[in-house]
């Protein structure tokens, strides 16, 4: 507990509202909502490609339909996984500083993992010549 | 990082004292106490108090009258209205945040284990500090706000606005007694109750934004509008679960959250 002293509705009214908030609940439901098929087509996939070569799954990913959907399905997993795990961090790490550092620090991790995954897929499928 | 361990001195110990009935009392059945003196140095413990029930009321609020008044002066509760009203009498009976005088001592199981409402800091006993959840309260401004000139009679208000506040069972966010059983029981609230304002205050928040007479909706939204002050409510759920006069604070922090994103669509 701080030592400053102050009266109980100054602590309870801080630093006021930040006046956001509503963006990320906006965004955390739109994203569950293209999660649900997305998910459900990749598991489709995954099953249909089970024993499938090399050269199979290549030309899998390579497919125009296949391409959207792995991009879409990155952006809405990683985009939405950011959010939750944001919230987490919100929760649990009370320390501002690090809660920044940290919330950052994973919002740029997913921002590069996503951003490589996309650009992988579009190199198989523009190098594939289909 | 949030705290997960309780602070030192905090945790009950065990050493409690007992106060056995009378060996002739057939009727009769153990509460288990919460009990912590700030005068005294040393960590909570749980007393034991064997009570005749022939001789007290069939709520847990007489029982805890019964032991005050009959075996142990010195313990310390909040109680008023006895009648579920007031909501000075909440605490945790049997694991579940409620209102000792609402709450029928024959629906207890086995020992009727008696603790203060979680996560608060307790002034003594079964008395938590309430000073932040009051503040927090009247940072909501829970009076009516409005611009236009007052009027000479009454301010009108027609019965589908007044059913937004009483409910249409009379269980609406007007019905709200302040007990904190609701916030106490959110394990946000736990863990951010510094600016997380919890489900009671938003309950309010929520009987002054619907309330058709006020005027500062706006107002009342953007002070609310913060990833902390009201997203940090995820749906647990475990306030409607305790609430002790059955209203739906998860209901009015969903009214709010669907007028924020109205008002931003």
């Amino acid at each position: 507990m701080s030592n400053s002293i102050q009266t109980p509705l100054a602590k309870a009214k801080g630093l006021g509202s930040s006046h956001h908030g509503t963006h990320h609940m906006i965004a955390h439901n739109i994203t569950t909502l293209t999660n649900i098929p997305l998910v459900l087509w990749v598991m489709y996939s995954v099953i249909t490609l089970r024993g499938a070569s090399y050269d199979d799954f290549m030309a899998w990913v390579a497919n125009p339909i296949s391409v959207v959907l792995i991009i879409l399905f990155v952006i809405s997993v990683f985009k939405h996984f950011a959010l939750e795990l944001q919230v987490v961090f919100e929760d649990y790490v009370s320390c501002k500083v690090a809660r920044i550092i940290i919330v950052v620090g994973m919002k740029l991790f997913f921002f590069v993992l996503g951003l490589s995954t996309i650009l992988a897929t579009l190199k198989v499928a523009l190098s594939s010549g289909i | 990082m949030a705290k997960f361990t309780l602070p030192k001195n905090s945790k009950v110990n065990g050493k409690g004292k007992k106060y056995p009935a009378a060996k002739d009392v057939k009727n009769k059945k153990t509460f288990s106490v919460y009990r912590w003196n700030p005068e005294q140095d040393g960590n909570p413990r749980m007393d034991e108090y064997e009570i005749n029930l022939d001789e007290c009321g069939p709520m847990v609020l007489d029982a805890i009258i019964h032991i005050k008044d009959k075996v142990d002066s010195t313990l310390t509760f909040r109680r008023s209205c006895r009648e579920g009203i007031c909501g000075s009498c909440a605490m945790n009976i049997d694991g579940r945040n409620t209102l000792a005088c609402l709450k029928p001592i024959n629906e207890v199981k086995g020992d009727v284990k008696i603790r203060p409402l979680p996560h608060m800091p307790v002034v003594k006993d079964l008395v938590p500090d309430l000073n932040h959840a009051y503040a927090q309260y009247a940072s909501i401004e829970p009076w009516m706000k409005t611009d236009s000139p007052t009027p000479t009679k009454e301010r009108l208000q027609s019965p589908e606005d007044a059913q937004k506040l009483n409910g249409d069972d009379g269980k609406g966010p007007s019905g709200c007694i302040l007990c904190f059983c609701c916030s106490t029981s959110c394990p946000s609230y736990w863990w951010n109750s510094d600016k997380f304002m919890g489900p009671a205050i938003l309950l309010n928040a929520w009987r002054w934004i619907t309330d058709s007479r006020d005027e500062a909706t706006g107002e009342r939204l953007d002070q609310l509008e913060d990833p902390f002050k009201l997203y940090r409510c995820h749906t647990i759920m475990n306030c409607t679960n305790s609430c002790p006069k059955d209203l739906n604070p998860a209901k009015s922090i969903a009214e709010i959250k669907k007028l924020m994103v109205e008002r931003h669509s």
